[in-house]
């Protein structure tokens, strides 16, 4: 069957419009959820001090600690923001590209370098604000061979948060409690 | 004839989409911004202009976004969410009159302003349940 020119015009027509409108915004992206409240929990420990600078001053020394670099702080506001570039080459993804080139004859990309933010956010809590909470927030961008950026995500594993705050509290001299 | 007209058709589309200038880039000339600004401004019955910063951080934080800038002398935060896409957002808050703020949102999904009125409106319910107050529409 010939198919004819005036289909193909068409066809193609809504392949331009569709291409032109392109991808939206998802749904759930500002609506909260009940994940929200998990990660709040898990992000957040409250500190009984009422001396919400020394806490944020503690923070800002202890992210230094851990390798990152001081992008942006606004101590009215009770935020620190740090990041760091890292190498993210992970041994078993190398081998499987290796066993993969040796197989099929193709170089696979592989990931290379990480760029990882922290950011801290310290609030007043309570009526009389007698103490302060601190919540901490991590992501990370990371790059292959080719440039490419292949992940990007917010870290939401609890063993990060837990280590974070077990330094911070050291750091303080005070107990972090959960919230 | 028909053959003709069915190109002329198809070039024509991809010449009316596919021509913004960089002036229309910077400038996103072809949007309009009074309705866009009331997609993205609520009015909220309070002047703590510092508490409502912080509730807008909590807010976006509890939204999933890292904070990238704030300033508390401006009234500005800007913060990003990264979950295989990245959204990127601007939230000022100024005065308004001797008993409300105006908070505004910019959102930026990947390489596009966002222009729809639905997530704002998510935005500022989230924003509504963490100040305890409700966000009123601007016109």
């Amino acid at each position: 069957m010939r198919v004819s020119f005036a289909r193909v015009s068409v066809a193609l027509l809504f392949c331009v419009i569709a291409g032109s409108s392109c991808e939206t915004i998802p749904r759930e992206a500002l609506k909260l959820n009940k994940e929200s409240l998990e990660l709040r929990q898990m992000q957040t420990r409250r500190f009984d001090t009422n001396d919400e600078v020394n806490i944020l001053a503690a923070c800002a020394a202890l992210i230094q600690d851990l390798g990152f670099i001081l992008d942006e702080s606004e101590t009215g506001l009770g935020v620190v923001v740090g990041s760091k570039a890292r190498s993210a080459v992970n041994a078993g993804e190398v081998t499987a590209a290796v066993l993969c080139a040796i197989v099929t004859g193709v170089a696979m990309p592989t990931s290379k370098d990480q760029m990882m933010r922290a950011c801290i956010v310290t609030r007043p809590f309570g009526e009389q604000a007698e103490s302060v909470t601190v919540r901490v927030t991590f992501q990370r961008i990371v790059r292959n061979t080719q440039n490419q950026v292949t992940v990007r995500e917010g870290l939401t594993d609890p063993e990060m948060y837990q280590e974070f705050f077990e330094k911070l509290s050291k750091a303080v001299f005070l107990e972090a409690h959960e919230i | 004839m028909r053959k003709r007209y069915f190109l002329f058709l198809v070039c024509t589309c991809l010449v009316v989409l596919g021509c913004a200038t960089t002036k229309d880039k910077l400038l996103d000339s072809d949007s309009s911004q009074l309705q866009l600004r009331s997609i993205q401004t609520r009015a909220f019955d309070t002047t703590d202009r510092e508490k409502t910063l912080r509730t807008v951080i909590a807010t976006l934080q509890d939204l999933g976004f890292v904070i990238d800038k704030a300033d508390a002398t401006l009234g500005t935060v800007s913060a990003t969410k990264l979950n295989r896409y990245a959204l990127r957002m601007t939230v000022t808050v100024r005065p308004r009159g001797e008993t409300q703020l105006l908070v505004r949102a910019n959102a930026q999904y990947e390489l596009r302003s966002v222009v729809d009125p639905e997530p704002y409106q998510e935005f500022f319910t989230s924003l509504e349940k963490a100040m305890f107050l409700t966000a009123h529409g601007v016109e």
